[in-house]
């Protein structure tokens, strides 16, 4: 079997005396989308600060296709709370921000990210300032700007978090069919239920800090899942009880 | 596109916004000229606004060649401050203990009275350009070292944490997100320390210079010329609000994203 192509385990983590990851162990392998589940405040961002290099484990380990993570290595497409756009630069400028850092001209980073601006639903707003879109719009900019990266794995943190109720059902709808065409690896952080039902093949639901996985959720449905509603929704209700009553 | 209203409707809007002020300094200006008409009071006490234009004008070579050595020590001084001000601040941000070390005997020099140390400037550095110099750069550079470190700081956490996961080095993330952050902070310093920056130039003219507004407001003093004295100083406010305008237009032009962001709300 070929090794997963991302594989946790026994992560432990603690800032100070407080101890943050108890114990997560997961997986995601290629081509799989995965939904980390839990409540606010319980580490969940902490675990992607541990892959990005931001922050350093103290105990377990991390492996990418077999082989361990270094922190000095880059092989993440990170998308960070919020949209992270930077209002100075234009929306083709943002979106070619992790091209230009591995050191691609400006020029060379514009002409590869252009032809994908119209699949983004951001054909004509190349030139445009942040500022001048909407939240939705942003949101679709900042995922442009992750996917050009080409890195072996999506790491997403809460990334509709910000966005009013219909944009965010909107978005996770578009991301949806977006996943469908192009099957990247995608490790994403929520606490939205139905956005992790919506759109993972299987879900890890954390328990409040210091945290460790409580139960793992196959989603066995194929997609495309806008006709599969009453499905989803079983499943939805299922993680909900896990997550008010971890005890049970 | 609706090109042809465009003109007056710019015209309609500055005038809102300078129309008020323009409206409270003529009541000022008027106000005076009646007092000193009516009153009766001596010219060499307090001269009307129509004297000081009048004899002002009659004096205009003599204010422009001394305005144009002040321009010139306020802007040379100011430059140099800016410099410094700058590599300072990238200093600092790259190594925190320096901050420590350079803060308090930065902030001391804040604390020096300009009436004493305008005097030893000038004993120092002579009647030339240098001590001007000096003077305006130590009145401006602290204000704009802490305009830039505190802009710095002000630099979005998540735009720094995407930089580094996509490998950026320390001194890109400062090029890419901590420079750019600082801009508004930077321009807001700069709108500030520009009218500290004449101050601070007429401050050491003042203590003694071959050219400069400030020697011609002291020999206007000693000949009992308030009317020239009262026109150094109106040029002089005049040069401040030139070069508080010139950093507002400076700043639209390199921070045209600013102003869209105000549109929306």
């Amino acid at each position: 079997m070929s090794p997963a192509r991302l594989e946790l385990v026994g992560l432990r983590k603690s800032f100070g005396a407080t101890e943050v990851l108890a114990d997560i162990s997961l997986s995601v392998q290629p081509g799989e989308f995965v939904s980390i589940l839990g409540p606010s405040g319980a580490g969940k961002s902490t675990i992607l600060q541990l892959l990005t290099g931001a922050t350093r484990l103290d105990s377990g380990r991390m492996l990418l296709d077999g082989t361990p993570l270094s922190s000095a290595q880059h092989r993440f497409a990170f998308m960070p709370q919020g949209d992270a756009l930077m209002p100075w630069r234009r929306i083709i400028d943002n979106t070619t921000l992790g091209l230009e850092v591995q050191g691609m001209s400006r020029k060379a980073a514009r002409a590869k990210v252009e032809p994908l601006f119209a699949e983004f639903g951001l054909a004509g707003f190349e030139r445009y300032y942040p500022a001048q879109l909407s939240g939705g719009m942003r949101q679709r900019a900042a995922l442009l700007r992750t996917v050009v990266q080409q890195r072996p794995m999506l790491l997403l943190d809460e990334p509709f978090g910000a966005l009013d109720a219909l944009t965010r059902a909107q978005m996770q709808r578009w991301l949806a069919d977006m996943w469908t065409r192009h099957r990247w690896t995608v490790l994403l952080i929520t606490h939205d239920v139905r956005e992790a039902v919506l759109l993972s093949d299987r879900i890890y639901v954390l328990s409040s800090r210091p945290a460790h996985v409580v139960h793992r959720f196959p989603v066995p449905i194929d997609h495309p899942r806008q006709g599969a509603s009453a499905a989803l929704s079983a499943i939805e209700a299922e993680i909900l009880t896990t997550l008010l009553h971890p005890e049970d | 596109m609706p090109n042809a209203p465009f003109y007056p409707r710019v015209f309609a809007r500055a005038f809102s916004h300078a129309g008020p002020a323009f409206v409270s300094v003529a009541a000022v200006i008027l106000g005076w000229e009646a007092y000193v008409q009516l009153s009766g009071i001596s010219p060499t006490a307090l001269p009307a606004p129509s004297r000081i234009i009048t004899q002002g004008f009659e004096q205009r070579e003599a204010l422009a060649r001394h305005t144009l050595a002040t321009l010139q020590a306020t802007t040379l001084g100011f430059a140099c401050s800016l410099t410094a001000a700058f590599l300072f601040s990238v200093l600092i941000d790259f190594f925190q203990p320096l901050r420590r070390a350079l803060f308090p005997v930065f902030i001391i020099t804040q604390t020096l009275p300009l009436v004493a140390i305008a005097p030893l400037v000038v004993l120092w550095f002579g009647f030339g350009l240098t001590p001007k110099i000096v003077l305006v750069a130590l009145v401006t550079f602290f204000p704009m070292l802490v305009a830039l470190a505190q802009g710095y700081e002000a630099t979005n956490r998540d735009i720094a944490a995407l930089l580094a996961s996509m490998g950026a080095s320390r001194w890109r993330i400062f090029l890419m997100a901590r420079m750019p952050s600082a801009l508004p902070y930077f321009f807001a310093g700069l709108r500030i320390s520009v009218t500290y920056a004449v101050v601070g130039a007429i401050f050491a003219e003042y203590a003694g210079a071959a050219r400069g507004l400030g020697i011609y407001i002291l020999n206007a003093k000693n000949n009992f010329r308030p009317d020239l004295v009262l026109a150094a100083v109106f040029v002089s406010a005049a040069l401040t609000l030139l070069l508080f305008s010139a950093s507002v237009l400076v700043q639209r032009a390199a921070m045209p994203w600013a102003r869209l962001a105000e549109q929306r709300r």
